[in-house]
């Protein structure tokens, strides 16, 4: 492999402030008892800002301007003028784009090309595509008088910041819903980012409040009785414990959890294209994604051929700088992710599998793990089965379609799979049996707001993305 | 000569599409018959035979299902004057039918209402089409006990999830009688699973169990045992659909709410290209 020169993006483009507020009610304001806590750079752990962690009472306000916004602005609004507002923040996310994906790089980790090329142009997508519904939400199927359902208070990852908290508010606003949202606490920057561009253009005050935090201040959200509609993307666990506590109550929820996703290979599949879908599926945004394939289940005749070619190609993925526009794999993004990581690898190689990763160097601050594969690797391995959200690859390999299924589906999680095959009516037999929500077949990790997106069994429930995506934020 | 005398019928439970007494041995005492008391065991059973049953069930072609739950309007109509003999009104039969006929036209149309392609930004074939959750538990509201059970099972396996249902307990007759009309209706046994008895035993196993896919708290009229089911289903993430209103009326249009709160959406992506 020959080296690039560093090519790195400019960071002038992002004007960082040394504090945030909470954004309630259309202002930039100071949480009630005035803690604070620091987002780090992942990539160098410099201090990025200090950003407000809001308590209980500020998630009051919080709620209370939601309500207030919901039962005098925007519930009684026409669609037409909704759609109007989405528009203008789509337009202002494409204007700022560049700006948004180096800051996103800069407080996640993940590559800027990844930002600037995926993440952002996805994020504008879902804006444009619910701005459409707003006009028209008695033509999507779900009757002909669907009513909004209030205040939604809205829970997301730190894995893609912009483009969870995109997925979140652009159907709710277009159904006519308030939300409050709460960012991860590792990536809470580009939401106030976003929050700038609410007043930029000119949403009313209290339609969007962003409220930051850690575990704390999602409880208080989601437990909150003024709130009508949780919505949460993350683990399972903490998926369950929400599940747990909106028991009983009004509440709508959707859960969009964990997964574990199965990527099968067959042994007439054109293997450097799947090779390409193989490290796409587990490397892309540094397997910090729900619907990774971080099982790939590859045809016992082909897998020397295949992990050849993957080892291969996995020897030219650049580990390191996130800003570099020559980068593949950017920063883990915290300690603790890196710390999980690091104990479910181990217990892989503890548990007989057998480890791997091309040579690399890694940079000696920042959170960093090199891409890595475990070959040997049984059903019942704990890297087989819990998620790891991380370049952690387990192979495994089948001899007939039915095995494959059945491995497929050997888990508690349904989000997503993957399928390599030459024969189309192969893919559709598979696609049939495989409990997911996503089947991408001869490609993967593809995304678009027209599209659902969510899981079955333990990856939760509702569907984000398309029409589907609008009957979270209705009552139907 | 002395009048005949009649054989009276014993009422059991429908569990893999026979009809078994309650392995517990126990019965209550309903119209002066005794119906069985089913017990968690028997709500275990319900569930292994309800599992059995969605590979069969959910492979079966849309058409097939449809014609199998308008067969059972078929049966459900020759048996009026049984419904009517066990106290149920007239017009809740007729309407039971109606809802028989109403979900078995829905089976081969659900998906291209429901699904749909998708047109993405790209040179990719996507599509988004319902399949069955899997296993659903039930709690049938307590009346109308004929119609009211219809409107919970129709919606349930006409898509191709099956059932296993905890029946009202103060009006169990009606719900033996319609295990018989489904049991004569070619529907594979297991896809419907009928126990009766009390919900307070039945629906907190159902609810804890890891194989059950969804619950459908519809009949739940006490909110803390209906609470106290949810947090159970948090469990595994089952699908919850919460109770009805009390003033729910089962007489009207159902619209689709009932079958697509127990269907998931797969996306299936493709590329296009030459």
């Amino acid at each position: 492999m020959f080296e690039y020169a560093p090519a790195p993006e400019s960071r002038s483009v992002v004007d960082l402030k040394p504090s945030y507020g909470l954004f309630i009610d259309g202002a930039f304001v100071d949480p009630t008892d005035g803690d604070s806590f620091k987002s780090i750079n992942p990539a160098s752990e410099e201090v990025l800002a200090e950003i407000a962690e809001a308590g209980a009472p500020d998630v009051e306000r919080a709620v209370r301007a939601a309500r207030k916004a919901y039962d005098k602005v925007w519930g009684p609004m026409p669609g037409r003028d909704r759609a109007k507002y989405l528009y203008r923040i789509a337009r202002l996310i494409q204007e700022r784009s560049r700006e948004l994906a180096v800051l996103e790089s800069l407080d996640n980790g993940k590559p800027i090309k990844e930002s600037r090329d995926v993440d952002l142009p996805l994020v504008a997508a879902h804006f444009f595509y619910y701005a459409g519904w707003a006009d028209k939400l008695e033509h999507a199927g779900f009757g002909s008088n669907p009513r909004s359902i209030g205040v939604a208070a809205q829970v997301i990852p730190w894995n893609f910041p912009l483009l969870m908290l995109a997925w979140k508010i652009a159907p709710a606003l277009a159904a006519g819903n308030t939300v409050v949202l709460k960012p991860a606490e590792t990536t809470s920057l580009t939401a106030l980012l976003f929050a700038e561009i609410c007043q930029q253009a000119d949403l009313p005050p209290g339609v969007v409040n962003i409220v930051t935090g850690a575990g704390d201040t999602g409880r208080a959200l989601v437990e909150h009785p003024g709130v009508d509609k949780v919505a949460f993307t993350g683990s399972t666990d903490v998926g369950r414990a929400i599940a747990r506590s909106v028991a009983g109550t009004r509440k709508k929820l959707t859960l969009e959890l964990g997964g574990k996703a199965a990527n099968i290979v067959f042994d007439d599949a054109p293997i450097d294209q799947a090779v390409e879908g193989i490290v796409n599926g587990i490397f892309f945004n540094q397997g910090h994604v729900c619907c990774a394939g971080s099982r790939l289940l590859v045809q016992e005749n082909v897998a020397d051929r295949v992990l050849e070619s993957l080892k291969r190609r996995m020897a030219q993925l650049r580990v390191g700088d996130p800003l570099d526009k020559n980068t593949d794999v950017g920063a883990i993004n915290s300690a603790a992710q890196l710390e999980r990581i690091r104990e479910l690898s181990d217990a892989g190689t503890a548990e007989g599998a057998e480890r791997w990763s091309p040579p690399c160097e890694l940079p000696e601050r920042g959170f960093w793990f090199a891409p890595t594969i475990f070959t040997g690797v049984t059903q019942a391995h704990r890297i087989a089965r819990e998620e790891i959200f991380g370049p952690v690859l387990s192979v495994l390999t089948f001899r007939t379609p039915a095995e494959a299924v059945e491995k497929a589906n050997n888990t508690p999680y349904g989000l997503s799979a993957g399928i390599w095959t030459d024969k189309g009516s192969r893919i559709l037999w598979m696609a049939d049996r495989l409990r997911a929500g996503v089947v991408w077949a001869n490609t993967f990790n593809k995304f678009d707001p027209t599209s659902p997106f969510g899981g079955y069994k333990e990856s939760g429930y509702g569907r984000e993305g398309g029409r589907h995506g609008l009957e979270a934020y209705l009552n139907v | 000569m002395s009048e005949r005398v009649a054989v009276r019928k014993t009422y059991k439970l429908f569990i893999g599409g026979k009809f078994p007494r309650s392995e517990s041995g126990r019965s209550y005492l309903v119209q002066s018959s005794n119906v069985s008391l089913a017990s968690r065991k028997d709500a275990r059973d319900a569930v292994v035979a309800a599992r059995t049953a969605v590979k069969g069930w959910a492979g079966a072609t849309a058409y097939n299902r449809g014609q199998i739950l308008y067969r059972a309007a078929e049966m459900l109509e020759g048996r009026r004057e049984q419904f009517v003999a066990l106290g149920v009104p007239g017009d809740e039969v007729d309407a039971a039918v109606d809802r028989w006929v109403w979900y078995a036209g829905w089976a081969d149309k659900l998906a291209q209402v429901y699904g749909g392609a998708n047109p993405v930004a790209g040179p990719y074939f996507n599509i988004s089409a319902p399949e069955p959750t899997g296993v659903i538990a039930v709690v049938a509201p307590e009346r109308p006990a004929l119609l009211g059970l219809v409107s919970v099972i129709a919606p349930a396996i006409v898509t191709g999830n099956t059932v296993v249902v905890a029946a009202s307990p103060s009006e169990p007759l009606a719900a033996v009688t319609l295990a018989e009309v489904l049991a004569t209706s070619d529907l594979p046994g297991g896809v419907v699973n009928i126990l009766t008895g009390a919900i307070t035993e039945t629906a907190p196993a159902l609810a804890a169990h890891m194989d059950v896919n969804a619950i459908d708290l519809t009949g739940v009229i006490d909110p803390a045992l209906a609470t106290d089911l949810e947090v159970k289903a948090a469990e595994n993430l089952k699908r919850v659909l919460r109770p009805a209103s009390a003033d729910y009326d089962w007489f009207a249009d159902p619209g689709l709410g009932r079958m697509t709160a127990l269907l998931e959406t797969k996306t299936v992506w493709h590329p296009k290209g030459v």
